[in-house]
């Protein structure tokens, strides 16, 4: 049954849209919106990497996507300018990675299936590599949600409990590098921020808890990969695209339905 | 030995020294409360005690295992983060839903449960982070200005709150406040803090001290006094009520 690259590519879309639908919800509560951003774009690094050193390019963009996270990390908590410094570090690290991809001897490689994803060519391998990191997520999140929670509510206050909101900021970072490097393939390196971000956003309005979010997030996540995979094929459009179209309308309905609710 | 102690604590921002040679300790049971002008550097200096803030020089002591319970100055809830506040109290570790009603009606907002954290009042919002601090039996509280926004009775209130948890608990508590004339009459001691420890004593010794009167007092020409709030508790009725001022 797996044979079928539709399934594969439902399947795929699902395991990065959980992993992404969970921790996007920290990256609204946190306001780390640039972090998606500034990992996504230096993937397109990791892309150049692979093709230099013949690397697989999973491996390569998982290499450069987490120095980046720890950069990022080291640059946030210092609270230097960090706005300008991940501005630099994100779309440097674009700039540099496709004149690096231009420069590779060889036959020209096609960068939209980097850009903009194409999960209808995902092999077994990358499902057994997308679940398995979607339950290590789950996993690592279930774990520490305390920490994590209060961490993101107030640092001080975690401290005070004799928490290391450090911890939460790192685990944070690197699992958010782990998601984008293996969503790569699913929206592209452009997209991946809105699979976090429009999800957790749209079930915003169906939560009173952040439990609830994080559930109503994964799932509003799940049925725009299915839909969106749908939509793709009707449409004969590229799928991350029409993922993050379904997932924008999802956004679009719940908001209104919430301001209507509250009046 | 004390619960907690700074020794030679030294502070500076850059250029700036926000604190310079703080000692002061801290036993167990007692209220100190810590004045201090703006800029004093009141809240560094509990940052320092609670380990958020690393000192520049000098050093904390903590008895082993102390239990710290925190109530911040602020506390900032992301309009995307929705939040009850029986939810808020569950961290970071769940508590049971009687211990959880129980601490609420401690602090003295019992009825606020189901409500949203972003929807509270000041005043309620400052009894629910009072609540949560004594969900873990602290040895110690400390508090950041919990009473700014408050009305003199809503901060009379919820002193006499504290207090009763204090007289449960048996923690001590730490207060720092930015209301240099009204202090917690049940206060053991006032630090008056200036980037250094100016003066230190019990609420009527400070009120008398020169250093309290140069800071404090000659600016408003005598227009402010050092208040104690003395409530009237049922089994004070005995007492005549009176309130007593004392001129700084």
């Amino acid at each position: 049954m797996l044979e079928s690259f539709l399934v594969r590519a439902a399947l795929a879309g699902v395991g990065v849209a959980l992993a992404a639908g969970l921790l996007g919800c920290f990256v609204v509560w946190r306001r780390m919106a640039y972090f998606g951003d500034a990992t996504a774009h230096a993937s397109i690094l990791g892309v150049a990497l692979s093709l230099v050193f013949g690397l697989p390019v999973t491996l390569a963009i998982l290499v450069v996507a987490g120095a980046v996270a720890l950069l990022v990390f080291v640059l946030t908590d210092r609270s230097l300018a960090a706005d300008t410094a991940l501005g630099v570090l994100a779309h440097g690290a674009l700039g540099l990675g496709l004149f690096a991809v231009a420069l590779t001897p060889g036959p020209r490689v096609d960068m939209e299936a980097f850009l903009f994803g194409d999960v209808l060519t995902v092999g077994r391998g990358d499902l057994l590599l997308i679940w398995g990191g979607a339950v290590v997520v789950a996993l690592v999140v279930w774990r520490n949600w305390g920490l994590l929670l209060i961490s993101t509510l107030s640092p001080d206050l975690a401290r005070a409990g004799g928490m290391d909101p450090r911890r939460a900021s790192l685990l944070l970072a690197l699992m958010l590098a782990g998601v984008v490097a293996v969503a790569i393939q699913v929206v592209g390196a452009l997209l991946i921020t809105a699979l976090l971000i429009i999800p957790a956003a749209a079930a915003r309005n169906l939560a009173t808890t952040p439990e609830r979010m994080a559930f109503a997030a994964c799932a509003i996540g799940a049925g725009a990969a299915l839909g969106g995979l749908g939509l793709a094929v009707a449409a004969d459009a590229g799928v991350g695209p029409a993922t993050v179209t379904v997932a924008l309308g999802a956004f679009a309905v719940l908001t209104a339905a919430g301001r209507l609710r509250r009046g | 030995m004390a619960l907690i102690a700074a020794e030679g604590l030294g502070v500076r921002f850059g250029a700036v020294q926000v604190l310079h040679d703080v000692s002061l300790r801290i036993e167990k049971g007692e209220i100190v409360t810590l004045v201090g002008p703006n800029g004093s550097g009141k809240s560094t200096l509990l940052r320092c005690l609670i380990g958020v803030q690393r000192p520049t020089r000098g050093r904390i002591l903590k008895a082993a295992g102390l239990r710290v319970g925190y109530v911040p100055q602020k506390l900032h809830i992301d309009a995307t983060l929705p939040l009850t506040v029986r939810r808020f109290l569950d961290l970071p570790h769940r508590v049971p839903e009687a211990e959880a009603r129980a601490a609420l009606e401690e602090a003295g907002a019992g009825h606020v449960m189901g409500r949203q954290m972003a929807d509270l009042s000041g005043g309620q919002f400052q009894r629910v982070l009072l609540a949560r601090a004594i969900l873990s039996e602290p040895d110690i509280l400390m508090l950041d200005e919990p009473t700014q926004g408050l009305d003199q009775p809503g901060a009379a209130g919820f002193y006499q709150s504290l207090e009763a948890i204090r007289g449960r608990l048996g923690c001590a508590v730490l207060l720092v406040s930015h209301d240099l004339h009204v202090v917690m009459s049940a206060s053991d001691r006032v630090i008056c803090l200036n980037g250094h420890v100016c003066c230190e004593g019990t609420p009527a010794v400070v009120s008398a001290a020169p250093a309290y009167r140069e800071l404090f007092g000659t600016g408003t020409k005598g227009a402010l006094a050092l208040y104690r709030h003395q409530h009237d508790h049922a089994d004070h009725a005995a007492h005549p009520h009176h309130h007593h001022h004392e001129e700084a």
